[in-house]
C-alpha cells in the first residue's frame, strides 16, 4: 500500500478524527475513497492545534470534548485500511498526543493499524531523530511540511527526510479556506522540485474543484481540509458520509479519472 | 528512499544536540512556517548580544526609563513577625509599568527595531506583559497587537485600559479555558501569518529557541543585581531566594546568577489554585498532579495534560500563573534537583497579600504573593541568622478587583497580621 497518485492532481482529504463522531469519520474516510480521494489524511484532535484556522479549531475542540483519542483513532485507521486496502493512509497528529503515547510505541501502533505515513505538524527535521528513526523500523512515510517562507537548505533537507509525498504549505499562514491560491505556492513547488522526485502535494486554502483544477497545473497533488471539515460541521451525521463523497467527486470532476 | 541530510540539519543528531536545549528540555517544535523567522531571531539576537552599542542602548533605557537598578529592601517588620531568617525583598514591582516584565518587553523591543520589524504582537495573562510591551511600542512607535484570554481580560480589566491607552489593540481570545495559553495560540497563528512583518514578543521564558534563553538573558539583571546588593547589605549571599513560576521569567531571572553557588537554594513557587485535581491549579512540578513532560507551544518541558496528551485546563487566582507549561530551563532545574518547586494554594496566595501590605506596605501583586506565601512558611523554620531573598516581581494595584472580591476587608483595622 504505497502511497501513489494515479489521478491528476491527487486528492489528499483531511478529516479532523472524533468530529461528529469516529464512525462517521471512518464511514466519511470510505466515502472519501471511493469518491476519487487517493490518501486520507486522519486528524487526531488536539486541546491546542496552533497551526489551524477557526474551522479545525472548532472540529478538534468538539472532538476533544468527545473524548477522541489517538488510539481510538488508530482503530479507525485500521478498520479503514480493512474497508478499502488500496488507499493511502497518513496519521496526521500535532506532537503531544505521540509524545505521551511514546514515539516508538506510538510508530509501532500505526504500523499494526495499517498507516502508511505519519505527519507531525510541530515536527521539523531538525528535532526528528527519533521520530525518523521510528518511522523507519516500522516502515512508514514521514511526510514534513514545506513553507513559502523556507529557504532552499531547508526544503533540501524535508524533501530528503521526506517519503511518499512532500507537503507543500499553498501560503504564509494557519489552516483555511481562500478565494483564490496564493502565488508563493507554484513558486514554492518549484523550488522543492530541485530537491526530490516525490509527489509534492499542495495544502492549505485549498477548498473548490477550480483550485484543484489550477493546483493540477503545477502540483502533483492537493490537499484538502478545511473544505471539508466545514462541510462535515453543518451536516448532520447521518448524511455527512454521502456530503464528502458527493464534494470529492465534484473535487474529482474536470480532472483525470471523472 | 534515502535519507540523507545536510550538514546544518543532521537528521541522526541526538536530540541533546539540537540548540536550545536545557538538558533534554527545550528545543524547536513550530510549524515549519514558523523555522525561517526562529532562524533570523536567533542570528539577529546573537548579533545583538556582541554589539556593545545595543547593550549601552539597552542599559540605558533600563536605568533612565524603567528605573533600574530596583531596590533590595530588608524587610524588617515582616521578619520580626515571623521570627526566623532576615527577609530581603527585590523589589520589581517598583519598576515602571509596575512588573519585571519590562526588562524582556524593552529587551526584546529594541532587537524588533534593529531587524527593522515594524509590527509587534504580543500574549499576555495578567496583562503586564501586554502593558509593558504596549508601552516600549509607544516609546519606539511601533504598531501593537495584544492576545489576552477572555477570561484574563474579564479579571485584569485595569490591564486591558491601560494596554488600549498607550495605544495597543487588545484582542480577545475566546478558545479554550480563554486564559494565558489560548493567548499563546492566537499570538502564534496570528504570527504564522504575518511572519515577514511581524516580531512576536513572547512575555516569558517559554516557547522555542531562542525565546527561553533569550528572555532569561533580558531578566537576568535581577540576579546580578541583587547578588551585589546582598553582598553589599550582608557580605554573603542568601541561604533561599524564594519567585514564583508561571512561566517562570521573573524566577529563572532572580535565580541566573546563583545557579553556581551551591549553597543558595532556589525555591520555585507554583500556583496551587484551589485543589489538586487536574484543573484546578497550576502546579506542573506537584507530584501526582498531572504535569508530564511534553511538548506545548513550540517547546518541551512538564505539561499538565490527561493520560491522552491532551493538555488540561488550570486554574489560578492569579492570571500570570495560570498555564499549563513551564519554561524548559525550569525543567531541568527540578529534574536536576538544583532548584526545588513547591506550590502556594490561591487562599494562602490572597493571605500573604494581606501579611505583607500591613507589615510593610507593600501589596504584591497575586503572582508575586505566591513567593510571599512561601516565604512565610520557610522564614519561621530558619534560624535568625539566616538570608531568605524573596523576587516580589509586581505590584498589586492591577488586582485589586480579585482582592476586593476575594478578601473579607470588612473590620479590616480590626484584624491582626497573622502568618
Amino acid at each position: 500500500m504505497p502511497i501513489t497518485f494515479p489521478n491528476k492532481p491527487g486528492l489528499v482529504i483531511y478529516l479532523t478524527a472524533g468530529d461528529p463522531d469516529l464512525g462517521t469519520t471512518r464511514d466519511m474516510a470510505i466515502a472519501a475513497i471511493d469518491n476519487g480521494a487517493d490518501v486520507i489524511e486522519l486528524g487526531v484532535p488536539f486541546s491546542d492545534p496552533l497551526a489551524d484556522g477557526p474551522v479545525i479549531q472548532r472540529a478538534s475542540e468538539r472532538a476533544v470534548a468527545k473524548g477522541t483519542r489517538l488510539t481510538d483513532v488508530l482503530v479507525i485507521c485500521k478498520e479503514i485500511r480493512a474497508a478499502r486496502p488500496q488507499a493511502g493512509i497518513i496519521l496526521f497528529s500535532y506532537l503531544n498526543p505521540v509524545v505521551r503515547l511514546g514515539m516508538a510505541a506510538f510508530a509501532t501502533a500505526a504500523k499494526d493499524a495499517g498507516a502508511d505515513g505519519v505527519l507531525l505538524t510541530d515536527m521539523i527535521v531538525e528535532e526528528a531523530a527519533e521520530y525518523l528513526e521510528a518511522m523507519r523500523t516500522n516502515d512508514l512515510a514521514p511526510v514534513f511540511l514545506a513553507a513559502p517562507t523556507s529557504p532552499d537548505e531547508r526544503l533540501k533537507a524535508i524533501a530528503e527526510n521526506s517519503r511518499g509525498f512532500v507537503y507543500a504549505i499553498s501560503r504564509v499562514g494557519i489552516t483555511g479556506t481562500q478565494a483564490e491560491l496564493a502565488s508563493d505556492a507554484e513558486q514554492l513547488v518549484k523550488r522543492l522540485k530541485q530537491f526530490t522526485k516525490l509527489p509534492i502535494a499542495l495544502g492549505f486554502g485549498i477548498s473548490t474543484p477550480a483550485h484543484v483544477q489550477t493546483v493540477a497545473g503545477f502540483a502533483d497533488a492537493a490537499v484538502i481540509g478545511s473544505a471539508i471539515v466545514g462541510l462535515v460541521e453543518k451536516t448532520a451525521a447521518a448524511e455527512a458520509p454521502r456530503a464528502v463523497g458527493d464534494f470529492v467527486r465534484s473535487l474529482r470532476k474536470g480532472t483525470t479519472g471523472a | 528512499m534515502s535519507s540523507t541530510a545536510i550538514p546544518t540539519i543532521t537528521s541522526a543528531a541526538p536530540v541533546s544536540a539540537t540548540p536550545g536545549r536545557f538538558g533534554i528540555y527545550g528545543g524547536r517544535y513550530v510549524p515549519e512556517t514558523l523555522m525561517a523567522a526562529l532562524l533570523e531571531l536567533d542570528h539577529a539576537y546573537e548579533l545583538a548580544q556582541a554589539d556593545a552599542a545595543f547593550h549601552a542602548e539597552l542599559d540605558g533605557l533600563l536605568k533612565d526609563y524603567v528605573g533600574r537598578p530596583t531596590p533590595l529592601y530588608f524587610a524588617k517588620r515582616l521578619t520580626e513577625t515571623l521570627g526566623g531568617a532576615k527577609i530581603y525583598l527585590k523589589r520589581e514591582d517598583l519598576l515602571h509599568t509596575g512588573a519585571h516584565k519590562i526588562n524582556n518587553a524593552l529587551g526584546q523591543a529594541l532587537l524588533a527595531r534593529r531587524m527593522g520589524k515594524q509590527r509587534i504582537i504580543a500574549e499576555t495573562g495578567a496583562g503586564q506583559h501586554g502593558v509593558a510591551t504596549a508601552t516600549v511600542c509607544a516609546l519606539f512607535g511601533l504598531e501593537c497587537v495584544v492576545y489576552m484570554g477572555e477570561e484574563d481580560m474579564r479579571r485584569q480589566e485595569l490591564n486591558v485600559f491601560r494596554m488600549r491607552l498607550l495605544g495597543a489593540e487588545v484582542r480577545g481570545v475566546a478558545s479554550g479555558s480563554a486564559t494565558l495559553k489560548d493567548a499563546i495560540n492566537e499570538a502564534m497563528r496570528d504570527w504564522v501569518t504575518n511572519v515577514r512583518t511581524t516580531f512576536y514578543i513572547l512575555g516569558s521564558a517559554l516557547g522555542s529557541h531562542p525565546y527561553p534563553t533569550m528572555v532569561r538573558d533580558f531578566h537576568r539583571v535581577i540576579s546580578k543585581e541583587s547578588k551585589r546588593q546582598i553582598l553589599e547589605h550582608e557580605g554573603r549571599l542568601p541561604d533561599a531566594i524564594v519567585a514564583c513560576v508561571g512561566g517562570g521569567s521573573n524566577a529563572i531571572g532572580a535565580f541566573y546568577e546563583y545557579i553556581p553557588e551551591p549553597n543558595v537554594a532556589l525555591i520555585g513557587v507554583e500556583a496551587g489554585g484551589r485543589g489538586t485535581a487536574l484543573g484546578e491549579h497550576a502546579a506542573r512540578f506537584q507530584k501526582n498532579g498531572g504535569g508530564i513532560p511534553g511538548v506545548l507551544q513550540g517547546t518541551y518541558s512538564y505539561v499538565l495534560q490527561d493520560d491522552a496528551g491532551q493538555v488540561a485546563t488550570t486554574h489560578s487566582v492569579s492570571a500570570g500563573l495560570d498555564y499549563a507549561s513551564v519554561g524548559p530551563e525550569h525543567a531541568m532545574l527540578h529534574d536536576s534537583g538544583r532548584a526545588t518547586y513547591t506550590s502556594a494554594t490561591d487562599a494562602e496566595a490572597l493571605n500573604a497579600v494581606s501579611v505583607l501590605s500591613r507589615t510593610e506596605g507593600i501589596i504584591p501583586a497575586l503572582e508575586s504573593a505566591h513567593a510571599v506565601a512561601e516565604a512565610l512558611k520557610l522564614a519561621p523554620k530558619m534560624g535568625k541568622d539566616k538570608i531568605l531573598m524573596v523576587n516580589v516581581s509586581g505590584r498589586g494595584d492591577k488586582d485589586i478587583g480579585i482582592m476586593t472580591r476575594e478578601m473579607n476587608l470588612s473590620g479590616a483595622a480590626a484584624q491582626k497580621v497573622s502568618a
